[in-house]
């Protein structure tokens, strides 16, 4: 290296240096990126039991080194709830897709908050089943086609996009709850944020940390990637607002709670 | 609780008390009669000993937050009954795919469906066969009595860390419900060792550990079902059963958990009456005993299955027969409290009185 270059960029220790299974322009990455610098930077890697769901990140495990254990699909919550009870001094997160959380898991997600575990969730919405080859998906849009709504998701039948921050932010257990996206580099940055105050508000014992991550499938979504990234801005972010929706940390009033402010 | 004493208990609350005294630290469970009494006691129980009790959303959360203690290496059960226990089903499933040990109670109550709340041993198959899909097999323990009942649930524990395989305790409403004196053990808390080579507790000072029950790469089920069908042929070792005057029997009556304790009352009273019936009870249901069955097979003499359900373990005890023998079966409808006498008919017919 040269006496004037500054390292600036890299990966952290905890994330395997290996090829992922996941397709071009896929979000996974970068989320899995980010959990593991977070896990690096709050000195968490060697107290962390971590739970992966059913989906394209049950191989999470092979690209975040720490101790794993594998849900049925779904029921991540309650398997991290079983760990977490069981061993109370340890760092547990969950980290599932929007079928897994929001369809199958819906119980078990809204009872874990309601309880106030702690635990966090980092919850990736791309609006479609990936790993089973592109079904529609709870958060799927209006008008979205996927393999079983190949006219377009429509609210007379199939309802309407769940939408999970939201509900989670109006149970009592929970003490943070967000949502960003990874569209572009400034919602990265801001994710990383909230997923660090989602994990403190466990470290600190307040209670059940949320984020909902908004997430590109440009395979299943049938384009390139730099228009999934596009779709995200201009169809999810109108739909899905972003923005902190509890943060028992702060006093939360007024405008700083349940607004969907922030920008595209 | 000091140990030896001698209490009045419930089958449900020996159940209880049993895993307490053997270091059981968390319960996970979900209301359904007759159980119930398991997760009132251990709500407070638990809590005052330092250990965790927790009302799930569900017997499918129940089954799968008893999934993510027992990753922990920690000493854990939930309990149900018949209905609640096919909810439990996926769990179990992966908990034996990941072999994990994991303590399953089943008050087997009446079916199919919603069925009722009287006993029933309906559930043999579910037990015996694994219950969820893929091939795994449980342990089952079946006890007659409320100090079995505290007994072997005291020493389920024990089991399932040594083969890291849930064990499934299968009572029924009548254990659950009746009351016996039950003779206490001394509390023997858990190895704080017994995990330590696979649980999940951090990794420090050593790579990731990951407890899973996908294997996706060739030939890599194969060799993760060859190991857990080496386990199973081993767990044969926890064979156990009861012989009651079958020593100059002419007529075997084959029965397992509170039917075989209610046979061995009718078999009692016929043998005062100069009949020569005894008994063989499976108390493990899998493995089952099937070569101490077979042992019993001599000229001449004959075999009567009698269970709670509409034949079930019957197929087991012909199985073991071995075609040297066969059996006849004998059904107690589910629901039913069936007494002594209600055996006299099927045991007269059976030695071809």
């Amino acid at each position: 290296m040269y006496q004037d270059e500054e390292l600036v960029f890299s990966c952290p220790q905890v994330v395997a240096d290996r090829p992922t299974h996941y397709c071009p322009g896929c979000h996974h990455g970068v989320a899995h990126r980010l959990v593991g610098e977070l896990l690096e930077e709050m000195g968490l890697v060697e107290k962390t039991i971590m739970v992966t769901a059913i989906g394209c990140s049950v191989f999470l495990y092979n690209y975040l080194l720490v101790d794993a254990v594998e849900a049925p699909h779904g029921r991540a919550p309650a398997v991290a709830t079983g760990v977490k009870r069981a061993k109370p001094d340890k760092f547990v997160f969950t980290y599932q897709g929007d079928g897994d959380l929001a369809s199958i898991g819906m119980a078990e997600i809204m009872h874990c908050a309601n309880r106030g575990e702690r635990v966090s969730v980092v919850f990736v919405n791309n609006t479609v089943y990936g790993m089973t080859g592109g079904q529609m998906a709870p958060t799927t849009l209006i008008g979205q086609k996927t393999t079983t709504c190949p006219g377009g998701r429509c609210a007379e039948r199939e309802g309407m996009p769940i939408k999970m921050a939201e509900i989670i932010a109006s149970l009592g257990g929970s003490a943070y709850v967000a949502r960003t996206a990874l569209n572009n580099v400034k919602n990265i940055n801001k994710t990383k944020k909230c997923l660090r105050k989602a994990f403190e508000v466990q470290t600190s014992g307040l209670g059940f940390g949320f984020v909902e991550v908004l997430s590109a499938c440009p395979t299943n979504w049938k384009m390139s990637a730099i228009k999934a990234n596009e779709r995200i801005a201009n169809e999810m972010i109108p739909y899905f607002p972003l923005g902190v929706f509890k943060d028992a940390t702060a006093d939360v009033t007024g405008e700083a709670a349940g607004k969907g402010e922030e920008g595209k | 609780m000091a140990s030896g004493d001698k209490l009045f208990l419930k089958g449900n609350e020996a159940i209880a008390r049993g895993a307490l005294a053997a270091g059981c630290q968390c319960f996970f469970g979900y209301p359904i009669t007759p159980q119930n009494d398991i997760p009132e006691y251990l709500s407070k129980a638990l809590p005052d000993r330092g250990g965790a009790f927790v009302q799930a959303e569900s017997e499918v959360a129940a089954a799968n937050m008893l999934l993510g203690a027992t990753a922990c290496g920690v000493r854990a059960m939930t309990s149900s009954s018949s209905p609640g226990i096919s909810l439990k089903q996926e769990a179990i499933s992966y908990m034996a795919g990941s072999e994990l040990p994991a303590i399953i109670v089943n008050m087997n109550r009446g079916g199919p469906g919603l069925g009722d709340i009287g006993p029933s041993q309906g559930d043999y198959f579910q037990s015996t066969r694994g219950g969820g899909h893929g091939d795994y097999r449980l342990l089952v323990l079946a006890p007659a009595t409320c100090q079995e009942a505290y007994d072997l649930t005291r020493e389920s524990f024990d089991l399932a860390f040594q083969y890291r395989n849930p064990v499934m305790i299968l009572g029924d409403a009548i254990l659950g419900q009746m009351k016996e004196p039950v003779l206490t053990a001394p509390d023997r808390p858990a190895d704080p060792a017994e995990a330590r080579d696979w649980s999940l507790d951090g990794a420090v000072g050593r790579g990731p550990r990951l407890l899973k029950s996908l294997f996706l790469q060739d030939g890599a089920l194969a060799d993760q079902n060859r190991m857990l069908q080496a386990k199973y042929e081993a767990m044969r070792a926890e064979v156990r059963w009861e012989c009651f005057e079958t020593e100059d029997a002419e007529l075997v009556v084959c029965a397992y958990g509170t039917i075989a304790r209610i046979a061995k009352s009718a078999i009692r009273k016929l043998r005062k009456k100069g009949l020569k019936v005894g008994l063989f009870r499976p108390i493990t249901l899998y493995p089952f005993p099937s070569e101490a069955l077979a042992k019993l097979v001599k000229p001449g003499r004959k075999f009567l299955t009698v269970e709670q359900n509409l034949g079930q373990m019957v197929e087991d005890v012909r199985l073991s027969l071995c075609g040297l023998a066969t059996s006849e079966f004998f059904s107690i409808y589910p629901g039913n409290l069936p007494v002594p006498d209600d055996f006299d008919e099927p045991i007269a017919r059976a030695l071809g009185l």
